[in-house]
């Protein structure tokens, strides 16, 4: 199952876990599967409608998935997925 | 000055929700950045325009409008860089009035950074760091290796492996840890945060982030204050993160709510290079999504960030205010750097070719109209990124030590002339 990276902020719904694994095949479909498991997860990163919030980044392996076909890009067993929060740097 | 401190929480500027005042920079629920909250109606009672004069000339004459506890403990002779009058480039440009905000004289590594990093040092100690880290495109890097050692932290640095080589020197000079990343600014951003959230360190632009770019306010504050304690009706300001151009919009809000200048309209313009200049893109094209730059190419390496952190407050500031963007080639961009050299003596860094090239085109396009005022951003100094304009302002003639050689230059140069 692919991997995802859970940024500190996000680790209390976790139980502190660093990285989890969850199935789908899709960014989309590993984000649904994620918060089914993690409850209350999908909708910090989601929005009302449905998209990746405008303060989130969500790579899969080193790419950001806006790059890609955002929650389209399709997912293989060894990938990892990061959640990283975009308000950083400058 | 008291111990008192007006700064109460951190909040979400998404949702408001209140934090406690540690090193934490997102919102838990939304990821939406967290700010610093004051109690504004304590500092109009102890804050104003004669205390402020009564102050030493540096950045902490605002202390009550900065994030820190107690007194500033690094970085306090920063700021209060010179507002210069400069009416050669006025001219040059077709403005009225001119004036430069010069921070590439800023103490003690020649940019705007000091400001940011003395906040956010300061706020370090007072938590409790010892090693201090930030992400960098260099002029940070150089301003938290200085003011770190000054002040006896640990420090980390880490830069794209690019960059020019002043601004690698200027940060191993002080002794700290420079690690080079390959690749663009945005996956040294990334991986900082990454580690910010695994070692228990102070990323002054990340975890520490709040408090550092409050620091930012004081280059507005400062203009406000150097211009007569009002506020100019033009700002450019060169936009990376584009963090800068929105603490300059609060803090001359933030003094107007005050009452420590009158209310007058004024207008923030932006300026990108057009390597990598996914926020004013985004504004020409009436959006505030801003589209990230996945391989930023531009020799103004000091803002070349492809998902700028605030491109999207950047954005609404300069809508909120009647600003406009605009962004310029490399080859404006030295051009903006001759022009700002020959016509006011100033020699910036390739960020302020980029200011003063887009200033010109703001005018030339009537954006900012030519019978205005405008205040330019230069962030930082020229000799930092010697690489963007060498060979391309001459060589100076050799001649031996002989009256009779120079005699021979200085004719044909007259010759040259009639």
């Amino acid at each position: 199952m692919p991997s995802i990276r859970i940024p500190t902020p996000l680790r209390k719904l976790t139980n502190n876990e660093e990285v989890v694994t969850v199935s789908g095949v899709t960014v989309g479909a590993v984000l649904d599967e994620l918060n089914k498991t993690y409850p209350g997860l999908g909708e910090r990163i989601l929005d009302e409608q449905g998209s990746i919030r405008r303060f989130v980044n969500v790579f899969l392996n080193d790419e950001d998935v806006r790059f890609l076909q955002e929650k389209e890009t399709p997912v293989k067993e060894t990938d990892e997925i990061s959640i990283v929060p975009a308000i950083a740097g400058g | 000055m008291s111990k008192k401190t007006w700064f109460n929480n951190l909040k979400c500027r998404e949702c408001g929700r209140l934090y406690e005042k540690q090193a934490i920079h997102i919102c838990e629920f939304d990821f939406g950045p967290l700010e610093a909250a004051y109690d504004y109606d304590a500092i109009r009672n102890v804050l104003t325009r004669e205390v402020i004069e009564s102050r030493p000339k540096t950045m902490w004459r605002y202390r009550e409008l900065l994030p820190i506890d107690g007194e500033p403990t690094v970085g306090t002779q920063v700021g209060f860089t010179p507002l210069v009058k400069v009416d050669r480039l006025a001219k040059a440009l077709g403005i009225r009035e001119l004036w430069i905000k010069n921070d590439s004289v800023n103490y003690p590594t020649l940019s705007f950074k000091d400001r940011v990093v003395s906040v956010a040092l300061s706020r370090a100690r007072e938590l409790g760091f010892e090693v201090v880290a930030c992400a960098s495109t260099g002029n940070l890097a150089n301003s938290v290796a200085a003011n770190a050692a000054s002040a006896g932290l640990k420090s980390y640095v880490l830069i794209p492996s690019d960059l020019e080589q002043g601004k690698v020197l200027g940060s191993l000079v002080y002794g700290t840890n420079v690690i080079g990343i390959r690749g663009p600014y945005d996956q040294v951003n990334r991986l900082c945060s990454e580690i910010a959230g695994k070692y228990g360190w102070g990323f002054v632009n990340v975890n520490l982030r709040p408090y550092y770019a409050e620091g930012s306010k004081t280059m507005g504050f400062e203009i406000a204050e150097q211009y007569g304690w009002k506020l100019p009706r033009h700002t450019v300001v060169p936009m990376a993160s584009g963090s800068l151009l929105t603490k300059i919009h609060k803090a001359y809000k933030e003094f107007i709510d005050l009452g420590i200048v009158g209310k007058s309209p004024f207008s923030i313009h932006g300026a990108q290079a057009a390597g990598c200049s996914p926020i004013s893109t985004a504004f020409k094209r009436g959006t505030d999504m801003v589209k990230p730059v996945q391989n930023p190419d531009t020799i103004a390496k000091s803002l070349a960030i492809g998902t700028p952190a605030d491109g999207y407050y950047a954005i609404h500031s300069m809508k909120e205010t009647g600003g406009g963007a605009e962004d310029c080639t490399d080859g404006e961009v030295v051009e903006g750097i001759k022009l700002l050299a020959e016509y006011a003596g100033i020699f910036a860094e390739t960020a302020g070719g980029v200011t003063v090239a887009c200033a010109r085109k703001l005018i030339e396009t009537g954006r900012i109209p030519k019978d205005d005022s405008a205040v330019l951003c230069i962030t930082g100094h020229g000799l930092k990124t010697q690489e963007a304009v060498a060979g391309k302002v001459g060589e100076p003639r050799v001649i031996g030590a002989s009256l009779r050689e120079f005699e021979a230059l200085v004719a044909d140069e007259t010759a040259v002339k009639s």
